[in-house]
């Protein structure tokens, strides 16, 4: 098998991600499409190491990791603090951007 | 890390080959082909599902077949931790969070945003496309493999190069998980606008509002049955709507006494049922004992 | 300076005797006071504020009368010096230094401006008396004098300016002064727009004194008199007569000469002494006075001259004709202003033989018109301000005083002799009939033209003073016939008090002797013979004494039908509707109506068409443009939904075109 296969399926999960956070209203499943494309970009990014021997590609993922880690933990509280508000968990309703 | 070393060397040989041949190994095309379709049947639940805690599992689904190809792809170190940070710790905190905005309102797919859908799937598909193509431009590498790298094993390959070339970002990384950390606190923390309300305010409220003094009764307890969404009886007999669970009537998952007499095969229990409100007196109930008590089984027990 | 020399004696051969200047000394260098005193009495009274009401007025008679002294100073200090020493030059100050140019502020003290200034202040300073008591009653009278300070003060920087440049500084100050004045009683409509009226017509004669001065500056380089009319005489004929027009535009606009003539019978929308001030003393002499002051300019340019003959020939006849049939008693007298300053560009046209006539005529219209408009105020003082002339009658037995002083001055408008006004009218009837050296039409022409106005000229002032005080009495009050009667308030009419009389009994004092004195030996003329030089006078076409007979002749027919209609038959109160001519010349024989159509509505009409193609195209532009930019920025404001998902969508937008960009490009 080539290792290509790896980077497709790492595309399509990506995609899928992307369209997740496209379709999606409930913030937690958008933020879960966002933690699929972070976790695409590993598989590329391991994928990629394997190609080229070269090890910084898993360090890389491993920094992603910890990062989206991070992230989660901030977004999350930022989903809750606005449910509290505003006892919605819809993305829709957060529109303060306009007007 | 003796599992990781064991690990290793299996994986090891494997690329040999591939490095020789530029092709995987066939038991691991085999893994590859296994995983890959279902991985993405379960990203496409994130998509479809109309409930958030499904979506949540299908994630985890995803995430766990992904430590498995990490550990395929000789990253053994990251699939660990890909299983310990994702699947454990950041999709539990999701479940977590889905527990306390609530579960009982399922999500519409209906779109609102005029034009979104069509976008979202036309482009999500374009970006699938566009990068499939961008990705396939890389298909004329020849793959090196991860012998020489890996030769001190794995994680010994990837400290030498966190703890040497990466050690400033490390040292950065520390300091943005605990800044997320005391950020997470901060978001969440409620000022105390109002006095703290305890035992005795509440029972002061309750009586006030002349709502039930005690705790709301129980799920109904029967003889074949003890399911949550199954309402218990009150004195007349007469389902109490309280007694199940507010998410489960919500998500309209409770089942009725009815149901539950008939997977029972109790069939004279919509006899007493469908007149709740004649008494006890006019159902034709043995003595004192509830008609009710009859249908759940304890009849049998007599 | 031997070749020059000649070249002036050979142009100037026709002009004898005009005197250069000498420097001003001794008491004329006082002159600048003239000026001054008025100028300062003007800006006490208007800077004091309501401080200075209980002494204002006797404050500007006082500054006007300081101006007259030292006038008549001045006057006998010249008479005193032998004729070719009486035109004296005061240099005041270096004016405007740019480059090679140089203008100093200097007065010119000759004959010619010290008739004027003699003029303007005695007669200025009478009527300063006079308005004492015509405007008792106004509140704002100390802002009526001080500006009539004011427009003394123009008038005397006008007449001594020894530049053009400092004379257009009066001039505009008259302008100024007019429009104030006119337009003092501003709070009612009319008196305001008369007042613009005045002023917008006066900027069309501006415009030309302008013109006339840039004319004069790119010829020679220079706008003081002494240099331009030095180098006048040796100029390009064409240049000056260029020259000669602008400034016949200008006096026309000053003087009320057609065509510009239109604002001087609204002009009587001013307090009446201010139409005196205007008529007799300050303002439309300013025009006779730049043509005769410009002598040396027309010497050169023959063809301007003659303009300004037929120009002053129109002007005698259209006032005349004007004056027959007003009814309102001021409109009369300025429609007969108006001939009068005709008569006088008349003479003025007609060259060096008409000068002095055309300053004499002015010297003694400025007393009888002045004496008579005074009495048309003392007239109007009695009679409620009332100005229509049929509701007036047989008020010579109420206003005794009045009716001798205006009768004197109406003696001396017809031409009777001995009065005033014979001595210097008929000179110029005279002179009429002498004009381009009593050869080919001119003589003819502007002889009978000058001939018929002095009969009309007769016909219209007897018909004003028989309406007013003789006839039957037409005012509410009086029956007027057995079965007509007028309710409105009862009129009483009374004689004005002493400070309104005097000045009247003076000015017909003038009226009756000045002439006649200034007239023995040709005094006047050879007063004035520095300035217009000495000439040689032709013989009329006719006999002089057929001349004068003729022209009493006409006088006294054109008296006898006035007294026929308006003293030994009744007067309609209500106007008759009158023959065409009659119609045409209550309305100043479509003047407005004239202006209003072929300067007015196209001037209307092209303004409102550059407003449109300003709104249209140049702030069409502008506001295009912003509304283009609007528009992008509404159509670009439906991105911004609000929504996080649409700007995801659009990131993915992006994302894809970029990918799909880097991916066509490197494959």
């Amino acid at each position: 098998m080539n290792l290509s296969n790896y980077l497709v399926l790492a595309s399509v999960l990506f995609s899928i991600g992307a369209m997740a956070v496209l379709l999606r209203r409930n913030a937690i499943i958008v933020f879960m499409g966002v933690e699929l494309m972070l976790n695409a970009a590993n598989l590329a990014f391991v994928t990629f190491a394997r190609m080229h021997g070269d090890l910084s590609g898993q360090v890389m993922a491993f920094f992603v990791m910890v990062v989206a880690a991070a992230e989660v933990v901030i977004g999350l509280a930022i989903i809750l603090a606005i449910f509290r508000t505003r006892q919605s968990a819809s993305v829709d309703d957060v529109n303060l951007l306009k007007s | 890390m003796t599992a990781l070393h064991l690990a290793s060397p299996g994986l090891a040989a494997a690329a040999g080959t591939l490095a020789e041949t530029g092709r995987t190994s066939a038991g691991e095309a085999l893994l590859f082909w296994c995983l890959a379709p279902i991985m993405v049947l379960a990203a496409l639940g994130l998509v479809f599902a109309r409930r958030a805690v499904y979506a949540a599992m299908s994630v985890v689904v995803v995430m766990v077949s992904l430590a498995i190809l990490y550990v395929a792809q000789e990253a053994p170190f990251l699939g660990v931790v890909q299983v310990i940070v994702y699947t454990g710790a950041v999709m539990m905190l999701f479940l977590f969070v889905l527990m306390l905005v609530g579960v009982d309102a399922s999500d519409s797919l209906v779109e609102t945003i005029k034009g979104q859908r069509w976008i979202g799937w036309l482009f999500g598909l374009g970006l699938a496309g566009v990068l499939v193509g961008v990705v396939l431009t890389a298909s004329g590498i020849a793959p090196q493999g991860l012998d020489a790298a890996n030769a001190d094993t794995n994680p010994v390959g990837l400290a030498r190069i966190i703890f040497g070339d990466y050690v400033f970002a490390l040292e950065v990384v520390g300091v943005l998980l605990i800044t997320a950390a005391v950020g997470a606190l901060v978001f969440t923390h409620r000022e105390r606008l109002t006095r703290k309300v305890g035992q005795k305010e509440r029972a002061d409220a309750r009586v006030a509002a002349g709502t039930s003094l005690v705790p709301l009764p129980a799920p109904g307890v029967y003889a074949r049955s003890n399911a949550m969404d199954v309402p218990a009886l009150d004195a007349q007999g007469r389902p109490i709507d309280a007694s199940v669970s507010r998410v489960l009537r919500v998500r309209g998952q409770e089942r009725s006494v009815d149901e539950v007499a008939a997977d029972n095969g109790a069939g004279d229990a919509a006899r007493y049922l469908d007149a709740p409100d004649t008494g006890p007196g006019t159902t034709g109930g043995v003595g004192s004992t509830p008609p009710q008590r009859s249908i759940t089984g304890e009849e049998t027990v007599q | 300076m031997t070749s020059v020399l000649p070249a002036l004696v050979m142009s100037g051969s026709q002009v004898e005797g005009v005197a250069a200047a000498v420097p001003a000394t001794g008491v004329l260098s006082l002159a600048w006071l003239l000026v001054a005193l008025p100028l300062v009495g003007a800006a006490v009274l208007l800077l004091a504020g309501r401080r200075a009401d209980g002494w204002g007025h006797w404050f500007g008679v006082a500054a006007s009368g300081s101006a007259f002294v030292v006038g008549a100073v001045l006057m006998v200090a010249t008479l005193g010096a032998p004729a070719q020493e009486r035109v004296a030059d005061l240099h005041l100050f270096e004016w405007i230094s740019a480059g090679a140019f140089t203008l100093d502020a200097g007065l010119r003290i000759d004959p010619l401006s010290l008739t004027f200034v003699m003029l303007v202040t005695f007669v200025g300073t009478l009527i300063h008396v006079y308005s004492v008591a015509y405007m008792e009653h106004d509140t704002s009278r100390r802002r009526f004098f001080a500006y009539l300070n004011l427009f003394v003060a123009a008038m005397l920087l006008l007449v001594l300016a020894d530049s053009y440049v400092l004379l257009f500084v009066g001039w505009e100050g008259v302008g100024l002064a007019s429009y104030l004045l006119i337009g003092f009683w501003n709070h009612d409509l009319p008196n305001a727009v008369a007042a613009k009226k005045a002023f917008v017509a006066n900027r069309v004669g501006d415009v030309g004194l302008l013109v006339a001065i840039m004319i004069l500056f790119a010829a020679f380089g220079a706008t003081d008199f002494e240099t331009v009319f030095g180098l006048a005489s040796g100029a390009n004929e064409g240049l000056l007569t260029a020259a000669g027009l602008m400034l016949l535009l200008a006096a026309c606009g000053k003087s009320a000469q057609f065509p510009l003539q239109a604002w001087l019978g609204d002009a009587m929308a001013g307090p009446t002494p201010v139409s005196a001030l205007i008529h007799a003393a300050t303002m439309v002499t300013a025009g006779v006075y730049l043509v005769v002051r410009s002598a040396p300019v027309y010497e050169g340019a023959p063809n301007a001259l003659l303009v300004v003959a037929i120009v002053g020939a129109i002007t005698l006849i259209f006032g005349a004709v004007v004056g027959c049939a007003k009814d309102d008693i001021k409109k009369t007298l300025a429609a007969s202003t108006m001939s009068q300053i005709g008569y006088m560009m008349l003479a003025a046209g007609l060259g060096p033989i008409g000068y002095a006539f055309a300053i004499f005529h002015l010297l003694t219209h400025g007393f009888f018109k002045a004496g008579m408009f005074l009495g048309a105020g003392s007239v109007m003082h009695g009679m409620h301000n009332e100005v229509d002339m049929r509701r007036y009658g047989a008020l010579r037995r109420y206003m005794k005083i009045t009716w001798i002083t205006f009768g004197l001055g109406w003696l001396a408008i017809l031409g009777v002799p001995p009065f005033s006004g014979f001595w210097s009218k008929d000179k110029i009837i005279e002179s009429a009939f002498a004009a381009d050296g009593g050869t080919g039409w001119q003589p003819w022409v502007f002889g009978t033209v000058a001939l018929v106005g002095a009969g009309i000229t007769a016909f219209y002032m007897s018909r004003l003073f028989f309406m007013t005080f003789h006839g039957s009495s037409r005012w509410p009050g009086h029956r007027v016939s057995e079965t007509e009667t007028v309710d409105e308030p009862v009129q009483d009419p009374h004689e004005s008090p002493a400070l309104m009389i005097w000045p009247m009994v003076v000015l017909a004092a003038g009226s009756v002797a000045l002439g006649g004195v200034l007239a023995i030996g040709n005094a006047f003329e050879h007063w004035l013979e520095p300035v217009t030089g000495h000439v040689e006078h032709h013989d009329p076409v006719l006999p002089i004494p057929l001349i004068i007979t003729l022209t009493l002749v006409l006088v006294i027919a054109g008296a006898f039908l006035a007294w026929r209609q308006y003293a030994a038959s009744p007067v309609a109160v209500v106007p008759p509707r009158g023959s065409v001519l009659t119609r045409a010349a209550r309305r100043d024989l479509y003047q407005d109506e004239v202006n209003e159509g072929l300067l007015m509505r196209p001037g209307q009409y092209l303004t409102r068409s550059l407003v449109y193609g300003d709104r249209q195209v140049v702030d069409g532009s502008v506001t295009g443009l912003a509304r283009v930019v609007a528009g992008s920025g509404e159509l670009a404001r439906r991105w911004q939904t609000g929504y996080v998902r649409s700007y995801a969508a659009t990131m993915v937008i992006g994302v894809v075109l970029l990918a799909a960009v880097v991916l066509a490009f490197r494959i």
